[in-house]
């Protein structure tokens, strides 16, 4: 949490201004009942009109300057709270752009998400509440006990019991809350883990004859929320009459003492009006401050776990970014691999087993590759490895001669296009779609691209064609739709390395082949890597590579692999013959 | 439409009727002492006339009686809100209770048309929402109206001059708040839009950022977030500021009113109209005065949300509920008495089956099909042709428009859902599984299942290999939605599911298009196992399968085109031929 103050730094003016304005406020509330007890005392008893008229005006003045105070104040936290969590939200986002994806993953992106939202949202109003009141409350506390032992010392010691006894019973409710609270939380969460489930199942709960049971089990566990609420309220319903006792009882006593002084003439009734105001004023603020306390709790929390992903460091991002060599197209000879895989091996962190082993590969410009294996036998991790969505645990990785980790990254992914299993589509125009791989795509590249990848046709039947919106989600696109616009997007930026990891699943077979045919006459000749699970998609590709349990087991041409590798010809049987 | 809403929920606070008394005894008992204090207090004040002249007696004896009163304020206080608790949290419980048994009562055709997040979040937030605004209303909004007219009653007793001061420039705190809310409800608006603006981009770029980095989007994802989020800033500060205006100002006005109150108020006394001690009294309503009317006007906000949340609420409580009986059979038709378990032939059959879904096309228009006892028959056609409609139809999720169905002679729209149920087996598309343990969504349709009968029917389906490699074995629980297993192993648990269950007849729903060939193969041979001596219906999406099927039925158009197996089909060189051949283009 500490860390982020850097992030305030900035707003230091704002941050002591406000709370100062907060104390000038408090200041003056804390005269008012002074000036009245004056006006009374002096007013009444010395009959004498001109101080109450005195003193009325100094009323009215003391009530516009604390507004004008309180408004500056109030002017001061706001800004710094706000441009506070906008630094802290703008860095973030920076920040988690420089995650790689499986550090993205594995903190999940729905964490992320929340993270960037509601933590920050608390955090600023928590930071907000914080500076106007944190200094404001305790101050009129204090100020108040202060005042009353200057009108009269043994009412301030009473002041000074009533306040630790209220503090008490505030702070002691709250502590035996906030865990039930808590609990309260989990078993509401359970609550809609089962409402959720009785929709989603629904068919599933019909057809077993299940509903009574999924009724049952939901009563029982909203029972135990309410019960839990019941028990919650009960305590925190104590609040409220606890204080109020305190704080009369206290009154009862301060009259009898205030009594006592009057008689022998140490307090005037004004001074008992003034005292009955201080204590009022001191209940509102113990209840403000524990209620800020709490948001500050709360805030403090949530800063904590925004601090959490900042201190994830970023696996590609060294400090040493400046030396990094830029790949370029040119001076290379092409004769030369392109890429070459030397013994790699690559393990998840969490994993037991290494996903690839051992992995030796020579792929040149121009060639198309296709990789096929049942799920889990390395396909995607090992095309993931050459734009370095992750690094080789061993062995290492070629690119015109040099380790992949020797170039710029964003450089090197300029040069590579992978189209992902999963067609993400932007919200925005088909164009603006096209132009993340290339933004200063042409009308004829786009043309080009769409025609590849056989999207050209519906594009154009769509209202606007290439300026056809594309909805959240991509929800106006059919699966293939998406997955072709995926691929015209790959397509368009002209990269040296296509790698297609599953792209074609949502195609039909017809189109899946005009898709192929269409790559193999690109104009700029890339080294083409396809990832397929269909025997049909790589069954005419230059070399096949089989894999099987994180390595190679087979690789050459289609027939080749028939006549001499189990696991493809398993494969294909199961494919081509069943049918 | 607000009226009913009222009305249906006061039915769930009816009955709590006595609790509803107690509170509103105590709101008022609360009040009243809690009002006649800052009076005695002002007699005891006047009581000290001065010094050496200080009346002991009669103020230890009016003491005496400020303590009584506050042990009585207190007590009913905390009565009120313990019966307020019991109150809301009970008709919440009932209200969710209700409409969990209204989910399950309701026919598909309901459900299907709504979205499910929206149904979740009237159960859980919207009832969440009632419940806040009931407790907030039961132990506020009485305790303001009484206070508002009994402080005006004992003000009024004591002096109307200075009981006018204080009602006619109270409400000026309040035109202030509603001005000031109206202004910043603009900048709330403008806040929100953008804050949602920005969630979207977020939403859309931290997903997916396997893409992003794929094509370096990086430094414009920051950029176009950078702006959202200036914009957002702008119209945050603005709203924060506006809206924190309304304390100051309220706080102001009611300096004003004190000071007021004041002035009159010494004046007064020096023409001894009131005494110092009234004039103290004064000072404590006039500080307090303003306090009800915030509360009631937040009051009546929360009610309008807790009262848009619960006509939510009612209108799910309104849907129509599932008949158990098909439209249009009557009492004299319907045959109630079957046993769920009586035992069955397991043939099924349709004749001119129509139906449509809400407000779609039609999708059967007189489909006809037979498939004899223990006979592997499947279903294909083009996508969107009905095939998983008749699914529906079969397990009566929906029932038909006309035509009938059966269940050996049983038409299916004239027995209990749970006898048709009882007698299928169904694995669907959708491999739903319930968070709990292996064993548990295994045993789902059967839960007095043994263990050994669980470990049984995992083992003929091949799904006891991969259960006993997890953490746990069968004892592994399932995480939500069932995320920790793969969409192949899913399957694998569904089939087993079904075959614990020994049904006489088999719908498949198969899909397998995120499974691996290797895993796929492993669910066919899982399937076929599952077949064996059962009558079955597979609804196919791939031609693989089922080319071993006793009988094949071509679904186009809302009618069985084609029918017969494989061989006859491809001879017969239609519809079927050309969807088989279209796979080796």
């Amino acid at each position: 949490m500490k860390k982020l103050l850097v992030y305030i730094k900035e707003y230091k003016k704002e941050c002591i201004l406000g709370p100062l304005f907060k104390l000038l406020e408090a200041c003056f509330d804390l005269i008012v009942p002074l000036v009245m007890a004056k006006m009374i005392d002096e007013g009444v008893l010395g009959d004498n009109n001109s101080i109450i008229i005195k003193m009325g005006i100094i009323l009215f003045v003391l009530a516009l300057v604390g507004l004008t105070c309180s408004i500056t104040a109030q002017y001061f936290a706001a800004k710094a709270a706000i441009g506070f969590v906008s630094n802290i939200r703008e860095s973030l986002f920076k920040h988690i752009q420089k995650l790689s994806v499986s550090q993205i993953n594995s903190l999940g992106s729905s964490t992320l998400l929340t993270r960037m939202t509601s933590d920050i949202n608390q955090l600023q109003s928590g930071t907000n509440m914080a500076l106007r009141l944190f200094l404001r409350s305790p101050f009129i506390v204090a100020g108040a006990v202060i005042l009353s032992y200057t009108i009269s010392i043994k009412e301030g010691f009473l002041f000074s019991g009533m306040i630790v006894l209220l503090a008490i019973v505030i702070f002691s409710i709250m502590l035996i809350t906030m865990p039930l609270y808590k609990k309260i939380q989990s078993s509401l969460d359970e609550v809609t883990l089962n409402s959720e489930e009785n929709l989603s199942g629904i068919r599933v709960i019909r057809a077993f004859n299940r509903q009574d049971d999924e009724i049952e089990k939901f009563v029982g566990n909203n029972d135990k929320l309410s019960r839990l609420q019941i028990h919650t309220g009960r305590i925190s319903s104590l609040m409220n009459p606890l204080t109020y006792l305190i704080l009369n009882l206290t009154l009862v006593l301060v009259i009898w003492v205030a009594a006592k002084q009057l008689n022998i003439g140490l307090l005037h009734a004004g001074a008992i009006i003034a005292l009955i105001n201080y204590m009022t004023q001191i209940l509102t603020e113990l209840i403000k401050l524990a209620d800020t306390i709490i948001l500050s709790t709360k805030a403090i929390s949530c800063g904590e776990r925004i601090q959490a992903v900042f201190d994830v460091v970023p696996e590609f991002y060294p400090e040493d970014e400046d030396n990094k060599v830029k790949a370029s197209n040119g001076d290379f000879d092409y004769k030369e691999p392109l890429v070459e895989f030397n013994d790699v091996t690559f393990k998840y962190k969490s994993a037991k087993e290494p996903s690839l082993e051992n992995i030796n590969l020579k792929l040149y410009k121009g060639q198309t590759i296709g990789v096929i294996g049942s799920t889990g036998s390395g396909k995607s991790t090992l095309v993931n490895l050459i734009p370095r969505f992750y690094d080789a645990t061993d062995g290492e990785i070629i690119y015109k001669n040099k380790n992949v980790k020797e170039y710029d990254i964003s450089e090197l992914r300029k040069l590579m296009s992978p189209v992902l299993q999963k067609s993400v589509l932007l919200s925005g125009t088909i164009r603006e779609n096209l132009c993340v791989s290339k933004p200063d795509a042409t009308e004829d590249d786009i043309i080009y691209a769409l025609k590849a990848s056989q999207s050209y046709d519906f594009v154009m039947q769509k209202q606007n064609g290439i300026d056809y919106k594309i909805s959240e989600g991509a929800k106006n696109l059919s699966g293939g739709q998406k997955q072709r616009i995926a691929i015209a997007r790959g397509l368009i930026k002209e990269p040296e390395i296509l790698i297609f990891d599953d792209s074609f699943s949502a195609l039909d077979f017809k189109t899946d082949l005009s898709v192929r045919r269409a790559i193999k006459e690109l104009t700029f000749d890339p080294l083409t890597i396809i990832v397929s699970q269909r025997v049909s998609t790589v069954s005419d590709c230059d070399e096949i590579l089989v894999m099987d349990d994180g390595q190679i087991v087979g690789r050459g041409k289609h027939e080749e692999l028939l006549k001499n590798c189990e696991v493809y010809k398993s494969i294909y049987e199961s494919q081509i013959k069943m049918q | 439409m607000k009226k009913s809403t009222v009305k249906k929920l006061l039915k769930y606070i009816n009955k709590y009727n006595f609790f509803m008394a107690i509170s509103i005894i105590m709101a008022v008992i609360r009040v009243s002492t809690a009002l006649y204090l800052p009076l005695q207090v002002s007699k005891v004040i006047d009581y000290m006339v001065g010094v050496g002249k200080v009346d002991f007696v009669s103020i230890k004896k009016m003491l005496m009686q400020v303590i009584i009163f506050i042990c009585i304020t207190v007590v009913s206080q905390w009565i009120m809100g313990v019966c307020n608790n019991h109150v809301t949290f009970h008709v919440t419980k009932n209200l969710r209770n209700d409409l969990i048994k209204k989910i399950q009562a309701l026919p598909l055709r309901i459900v299907d048309s709504k979205n499910s997040g929206d149904l979740v979040s009237r159960i859980i937030a919207d009832v969440d929402q009632v419940g806040d605004g009931l407790l907030l209303g039961f132990s506020q909004a009485f305790v303001s109206f009484f206070t508002i007219i009994l402080t005006l009653i004992f003000m009024l007793r004591q002096n109307v001059i200075i009981t006018l001061v204080v009602v006619v420039l109270t409400p000026i705190s309040f035109f202030v708040a509603s001005f000031i809310a109206k202004r910043s409800y603009n900048m709330f608006t403008k806040q929100s839009v953008t804050r949602g603006e920005q969630t979207a981009l977020i939403n859309e770029i931290i997903p997916n950022e396997a893409m992003v980095k794929a094509y370096s989007y990086e430094d414009k994802a920051i950029e176009r977030f950078n702006e959202v989020n200036y914009r957002l800033s702008g119209y945050s500060l603005k709203a924060t500021f506006y809206s924190s205006i309304t304390n100051p100002a309220t706080r102001f006005v009611n300096n004003l009113v004190y000071a007021s109150v004041g002035i009159v108020g010494v004046i007064f006394v020096i023409r001894g109209h009131i005494t110092v001690g009234i004039l103290s009294a004064f000072l404590s309503y006039a500080n307090q005065y303003t306090k009800p009317f915030n509360d009631i006007s937040s009051v009546i906000t929360e009610l309008q949300n807790a009262l848009a949340c619960a006509s939510r609420v009612f209108e799910f409580m309104e849907f129509e509920e599932e008949e158990e009986f098909a439209k249009g059979v009557d009492s004299t038709e319907a045959m109630e008495d079957i046993p769920i378990d009586a035992d069955i032939q397991g043939t099924l059959k349709g004749e001119k089956v129509y139906f449509k879904y809400n407000d779609s096309a039609q999708i059967l228009k007189g489909a006809d099909f037979s498939v004899k006892k223990g006979h592997k028959c499947a279903i294909v056609g083009p996508t969107g042709c009905g095939k998983t409609t008749i699914i529906n139809l079969i397990m009566r999720f929906y029932d038909i428009d006309s035509g009938s169905l059966y269940l050996d002679d049983y038409d299916i729209g004239k027995v209990q859902r749970e006898f048709i149920r009882n007698n299928i087996g169904m694995v669907l598309q959708d491999t739903w599984l319930q968070t709990g343990t292996v064993a548990e969504n295994i045993s789902f349709g059967k839960p007095d299942a043994t263990m050994d009968e669980i470990k049984e029917a995992a083992k003929s389906c091949f799904a006891d290999s991969f259960i006993r490699k997890l953490p746990n074995g069968y004892d592994t629980v399932i995480s939500e939605g069932g995320g920790n297993l793969s969409q192949g192993q899913k399957q694998l648990l569904c089939i087993a599911r079904v075959m614990l269950m020994k049904p006489k007849v088999l719908i498949l729903d198969e899909a397998t298009s995120n499974i691996d060939t290797l895993t796929e193969i492993k669910i066919v041979k899982a399937f076929d196992k599952l077949m064996e001596g059962r009558t079955s219906l597979i609804v196919a999406h791939r031609l693989s399968t089922i080319k071993n099927a006793d009988c094949i039925f071509v679904l186009n158009h809302g009618i069985i085109q084609e029918e017969g197996n494989h061989d006859e089909l491809l001879k017969k060189n239609g519809l079927y031929a050309e969807l088989y051949n279209s796979q080796f283009a």
